[in-house]
């Protein structure tokens, strides 16, 4: 499976894309499909565990990030809010799983630790409005998880090496993908989601303030999360990205080369050298970075 | 694309892992985990370096808990990660974190520089995205094992044979051979290999491997590490 085309052409010989993710890694693994499946499972509870401790309300040891998902909720369920509540609860579900993460709570990685907000998000709130079968739910995992793969072999998901755009922009795709797959779409039109987000995220830098994965790590899941709806729902009416989804993919990959280490995860660029940022990483570490 | 960085949908869609970061967390405590299967036993003391972003960020991000605690035998998803220290102090080994201003190929590198009585080893990993991890150097060899793939590594002398031995034994045990690699310092002079392996049957010493002869050394990293989900 080595390009979004081939994933394509292999897709054809299965039911969906989704069965065809399945067997490939039962394949791959040595694994039976029902361990594989059990495995996803156990991802997908883990995942909504994750979204419920944060709802309720987590902070971090720094005390950068927390509380966030809930002051959502409240206002998701007591205002006339401006955006349908499918992308607010995605948006909130992301930062909720996100603050959890920053809180060093369980998380499941989708596809990293920084940028697991995403496909939980958007699946969450997909699941609340629809009222998705298991089957259907590990369904979109599958899918999420075989674009990623793509993406992680012939770009990268590390923001270290490829800045934010390898990870938001990696979730943000897959969760785009995913979306369109569950709603009916074809393997196509998932590809041409992912593209679309994807080119809307490139370029986006990795620059945590004081190197922490909390800001602007936490609100960028929750862009990246209502993102995904909006590429899934252009990919869904029939709009095809311009350039080739696998040409994104390798232009993601030669912008995450191009840019400069400061930009990638090292917390010496970009928001983390604002007055701001500096200032939080003085309070968080003191002048030596010692602390903790 | 001959050579995957990534081999299973679960490096996309997990680990199930205790945050903030899947590089700096979660690939620091396999990194962890990997140096203590390479070194066998929990060291009396322990220096683990720390370069690029690993050294920049550490403290944040828990990495040098992780790498501890992965030292210690936990997994990324153990909520005891939090006390590595204060469980590392209890066990009685002595660790310190250096970062260091150095230049190397990945941004995410930790090298563990272990001793136990006159045992010295130096373990050389990196965190490659997504909680995954690999070990690139022991000692003076450059290799590469990675986290959850089965994998031997020989320190045998470069004499004609070896090779042949190690496959005949490892054939007799039923053991199918995913790669190989072969490196040797000098010709008839020390000389190492890597070995991926599919399935290893529990009855399986793979120290058996020291009685071919001109064999120095074996370390086996086992894949699939420690229930990680």
């Amino acid at each position: 499976m080595d390009s979004i085309k081939a994933l394509i052409e292999a897709a054809k010989d299965y039911e969906s894309l989704a069965e065809c993710a399945i067997d490939y890694e039962v394949q791959n693994s040595g694994m039976t499909k029902e361990q594989v499946l059990n495995k996803m499972k156990y991802q997908l509870d883990t995942m909504k565990r994750t979204v419920d401790q944060g709802v309720n309300g987590v902070r971090s040891k720094t005390g950068l990030t927390g509380m966030d998902a809930k002051k959502l909720h409240e206002y998701i369920n007591t205002k006339d809010t401006l955006c349908d509540t499918t992308i607010l609860n995605a948006v909130q579900n992301a930062i909720a799983t996100n603050e959890v993460n920053a809180a060093m709570g369980l998380i499941c990685a989708t596809p990293t630790a920084g940028s697991a907000g995403v496909v939980p998000g958007v699946l969450t709130s997909l699941h609340e409005r629809f009222n998705m079968s298991e089957k259907e739910q590990l369904d979109f995992l599958f899918v999420s998880a075989i674009f990623g793969y793509i993406i992680a072999n012939n770009a990268s998901i590390s923001g270290a090496m490829g800045g934010c755009q390898a990870e938001i922009g990696s979730a943000s795709a897959m969760a785009s993908a995913a979306c369109v797959c569950y709603r009916g779409g074809t393997p196509e039109m998932a590809a041409h989601a992912l593209a679309i987000t994807i080119k809307n995220l490139l370029g986006l830098v990795c620059d945590p303030v004081a190197g922490l994965v909390e800001v602007p790590c936490v609100k960028r899941n929750a862009l990246g999360a209502s993102l995904a709806l909006v590429s899934a729902d252009m990919a869904l009416a029939g709009i095809k990205s311009k350039i080739d989804p696998d040409e994104v993919i390798e232009t993601m990959y030669r912008v995450g080369q191009q840019m400069d280490a400061s930009l990638k995860e090292t917390g010496q660029g970009g928001l983390a050298t604002t007055p701001s940022g500096l200032k939080y990483t003085e309070e968080i570490f003191g002048g030596n970075r010692e602390g903790l | 694309m001959a050579d995957k960085q990534f081999k299973s949908l679960f490096d996309i869609i997990g680990p199930v892992m205790i945050g903030p970061s899947s590089s700096h967390t979660a690939g620091a405590v396999r990194i962890g985990n990997m140096a203590r299967h390479i070194f066998k036993e929990l060291p009396d003391s322990v220096n683990i370096y720390l370069f690029e972003s690993f050294a920049e960020t550490y403290k944040g991000h828990g990495t040098n808990l992780a790498l501890l605690g992965g030292l210690l035998g936990m997994s990324p998803d153990d909520e005891r990660i939090q006390d590595a220290m204060l469980l590392a102090n209890e066990k009685g080994i002595d660790y310190k974190f250096i970062p260091l201003a150095d230049k190397v190929e990945h941004p995410n590198t930790a090298r563990f520089v272990m001793r136990k009585g006159n045992k010295k080893m130096s373990v050389t990993g990196v965190s490659i995205g997504g909680g995954n991890a690999q070990i690139t150097q022991i000692d003076d060899y450059d290799l590469v094992i990675q986290n959850g793939v089965s994998t031997i590594v020989t320190y045998h002398k470069d004499v004609p044979g070896v090779i042949a031995k190690v496959s005949v034994l490892l054939n007799e045990y039923n053991i199918n051979i995913a790669s190989m690699k072969l490196w040797r310092k000098q010709r008839g002079k020390d000389a190492s290999m890597v070995i991926e392996v599919d399935q290893v049957p529990d009855d399986f010493d793979v120290n058996l491997l020291l009685r071919c002869e001109h064999m120095k050394h074996i370390i086996y990293v086992q894949g699939d590490d420690h229930g990680f989900d």
